[in-house]
């Protein structure tokens, strides 16, 4: 089942928030040779019970479902829900980018920002940090841009997604 | 509101509301307090190995052949990192354990203390589920919640890591009533709409088989009742894995034995031919399957399993039932009688069937002075068949041979190491089932190499005058190693000669057992009558021909149809591919 096409699956994990948690996922994911494009994981909850991780995975469908199964019996899983079975639902992340650079160079790199609605949270004489939000296409675009105009380091959280509507998954 | 006591107290408290009867371990400093709470109490049974991989191997003895959970006291540090090996042969095969470990104290983790590992790190991925208990107060809940996984849904160890401080400090203990866990819930009944598919395309089959696994057995006795009677409403020919053996009577005329690499032809065969496979409670393993792509072409195929992960993973199958086997089997006849369901005509296939029996693939001939490991098996069998003995084995050629020729009637009889294939599991495990059964004959199977892996341990069935005996199957080689040495790499032995044999006879009388040897055929009988006579352990040296093969097989990567059936020249040099794999 390996020759199959592979797929990219944006996974959400509501886990117990507990110590070693994370580590029985992501142990999972390298134990079993899955991969992850990206991985996020919060406390979400008002009683700090339950965090929610999302895992960005590639894989031929079978595996997917063979992911899913995994996770699911780990005994702190509460839910895993596949998002890219689901249906519709929003893909954000968020990158912190540095630009260094003088005249002309910094002048464009905040023309590119403002078209990006990138906003600079940190400014010394030579230099940018730039917040950008959106897609991972648009991150992508972004930094790939910025890399013209002096690019020196990137931050970026991964993917964190919702479903739409008024469901929660 | 519950009593205040200590955390060590809290444990002995907490394992005997749990019915615990028996525990196996070996103490050290950083479970003293809990040693110390074992001292002042008589209703727990401590049985101290010599090893702490034994203690756990014998915890699935005992929980294996009495369907109790089986629980395991180690200290930290190397009494849970030697521990890893039978956590983890429990986890493949699916084992119900609870394994206490010592833990420095609170204040000194992660510090590289004496005797510190990082015991939950290192039993994340080869446990069901484990605990680090760092409040005294959940003492008695995490142990309680633990019993609950180890045992339900698919069977497996729960480790329970309990720094020295905590089973210092006191805290409240209550029992609790009915445990749930918040998210853990294991699926027992399975979807009807699905098992009415099911019952409905057994119905139609004119060539079905029922393919039987380690599930049926954890399912508890009553799930082997269920099968025979699926077997004799539906006619169709049964075959089993090697952790499924007993679940129904070798000789029940359905029975096909065991399939796989070194299972019977036809049960092979008929998995490759038939029309529709009924996989209950097993997990289609690549010993079974042999090549994936060319197993069994020609059947749609219905899984039942109670872990879900089960399904898909390496066959696709038709139908997917997630549930527990021995309820499904009973939903399954009860839907068949209600549908009134006649078994389809199969006269055909059991003609089919009779062929390929009449291959007789487990046959062997002695003859000459050497004795043949199979006849050894099968008189040890028929010798001791009436005595229902519990059966324990090592692993390699003579567990596979003991598997083909000692028959199982009933379940939880067999013990042996299946998934993680664990040399060194046989002795302690007939230490554990012999505690839970102390007046049953149990015989460990063993091979002069494996024995030597947990040969410490017969200091342990001495000092609990536990008549364990122990049968080797003394081939002077590692036999499976030098098997596939022989077939795949030009017969170049390379250390799988077993060169410098203790002499097993004095061994054993060292430790106060009584020591046997078989020399050959002519004095099998009677070495054997002389072990089953003896009423304290035994340890027999059954000297067989050094050279035999274990066959039929299928070589690894090859399909159920390429069996070798027997020993006529396979010497040879495999291809790259075929040696890469296991």
């Amino acid at each position: 089942m390996k020759h199959l096409p592979s797929e990219r699956h944006t996974l959400s994990i509501l886990v117990d928030n507990e110590a070693g948690v994370l580590a029985r996922i992501v142990g999972l994911f390298s134990a079993r040779g899955y991969n992850i494009e990206s991985l996020t994981v919060a406390d979400v909850s008002d009683d700090h019970e339950v965090s929610r991780i999302t895992v960005v995975t590639n894989g031929p469908p079978p595996v997917i479902d063979q992911i899913m199964a995994q996770l699911d019996r780990l005994v702190p899983v509460h839910k895993v829900v596949d998002l890219t079975d689901w249906g519709p639902h929003v893909e954000r992340e968020m990158a912190l980018v540095k630009v260094a650079g003088i005249g002309d160079k910094r002048v464009e790199a905040l023309r590119l920002a403002d078209i990006f609605r990138a906003r600079p949270v940190d400014t010394s004489t030579a230099s940018f940090v730039f917040e950008v939000s959106g897609s991972s296409e648009k991150v992508n675009q972004f930094i790939a841009l910025m890399r013209e105009v002096g690019l020196v380091e990137v931050a970026r959280t991964g993917v964190v997604a919702i479903a739409r509507g008024a469901e929660a998954v | 509101m519950g009593t205040e006591m200590t955390g060590a107290d809290i444990v002995v408290q907490a394992l005997t509301d749990l019915g615990v009867e028996v525990v196996f371990g070996y103490p050290g400093g950083a479970v003293l307090p809990i040693y110390d709470a074992l001292f002042k109490q008589n209703r727990i049974r401590h049985i101290l190995v010599r090893h702490e991989q034994a203690a756990v191997h014998a915890a699935e003895g005992y929980a294996r052949s009495s369907g109790k959970v089986g629980v395991v006291l180690v200290t930290s540090g190397p009494g849970a990192t030697n521990a890893v090996t039978g956590i983890t042969d429990a986890l493949m095969d699916s084992i119900p354990l609870v394994v206490l470990t010592g833990q420095v104290p609170t204040h000194l983790i992660g510090t590289d203390a004496f005797q510190e590992c990082d015991t939950v790190g290192i039993t994340r991925h080869c446990s069901k589920h484990n605990y680090l208990v760092q409040e005294t107060a959940r003492l008695g809940p995490v142990l309680h919640e633990a019993f609950y996984i180890a045992r339900s849904g698919r069977p497996g160890p729960v480790v329970i890591d309990i720094p020295k401080d905590v089973q210092i400090m006191k805290a409240r203990y209550t029992k609790p009533g009915v445990i749930s866990h918040k998210t853990y819930k294991p699926q027992v009944k399975g979807d009807l709409a699905a098992i009415e598919a099911a019952v409905d395309m057994l119905a139609a089959a004119e060539r079905p088989i029922l393919y039987t696994g380690g599930g049926v057995i954890n399912s508890g006795p009553v799930a082997s009742q269920l099968l025979r009677e699926l077997a004799k409403a539906t006619g169709a020919p049964v075959t089993s894995t090697l952790m499924g053996l007993g679940s129904v009577p070798d000789d029940h005329p359905q029975f096909l034995g065991m399939l796989g690499m070194h299972g019977s032809y036809e049960a092979n065969m008929a998995m490759n031919k038939c029309d529709l496979m009924l996989c209950l409670g097993a997990r289609f393993d690549d010993r079974v399957t042999g090549r994936l792509d060319a197993f069994s072409p020609t059947s749609r195929k219905i899984h039942v399993d109670i872990d879900r992960s089960s399904f898909n993973k390496t066959v696709r199958v038709d139908l997917a039932i997630q549930g527990d086997v021995g309820s499904v089997m009973e939903d399954m006849l009860k839907v068949w009688r209600a549908r009134g369901h006649r078994a389809a005509d199969q006269k055909a296939w059991w003609e089919q069937i009779k062929g390929w029996r009449s291959r007789n693939s487990f046959g062997f001939e002695q003859k000459g002075e050497a004795l043949l490991p199979q006849k050894a098996i099968q008189r040890l069998y028929e010798m001791t068949k009436a005595k229902k003995p519990i059966i324990s084995t090592e692993v390699g050629q003579h567990q596979m041979w003991a598997a083909q020729h000692f028959g199982f009637h009933e379940p939880n009889k067999w013990l042996t190491s299946g998934g993680l294939g664990t040399m060194g599991y046989g002795l302690p495990a007939a230490i554990g089932a012999q505690l839970a059964y102390p007046g049953a004959l149990v015989i460990d199977i063993a091979g002069e190499a494996s024995i030597q892996m947990n040969i410490q341990e017969l200091g342990t069935a001495t000092q609990y005058r536990l008549p364990v005996k122990i049968f080797i199957i003394n081939n002077e080689y590692m036999g499976m190693v030098r098997q596939w040495q022989e077939l795949n790499h030009g017969g170049r032995y390379s250390e799988s000669y077993s060169d410098s044999l203790p002499d097993f006879v004095k061994l054993a009388e060292a430790y106060g057992w009584k020591g046997i040897t078989i020399e050959g055929p002519d004095d099998l009988d009677a070495g054997i009558q002389a072990m089953i006579d003896h009423p304290g352990p035994v340890m027999v040296d059954c000297r067989v021909a050094k050279l035999a093969n274990c066959f039929p097989m299928i070589p690894s990567g090859a399909s159920h149809t390429d069996m070798i059936l027997s020993a006529a020249d396979e010497r040879g040099e495999a291809d790259d591919d075929a040696k890469a794999l296991v």
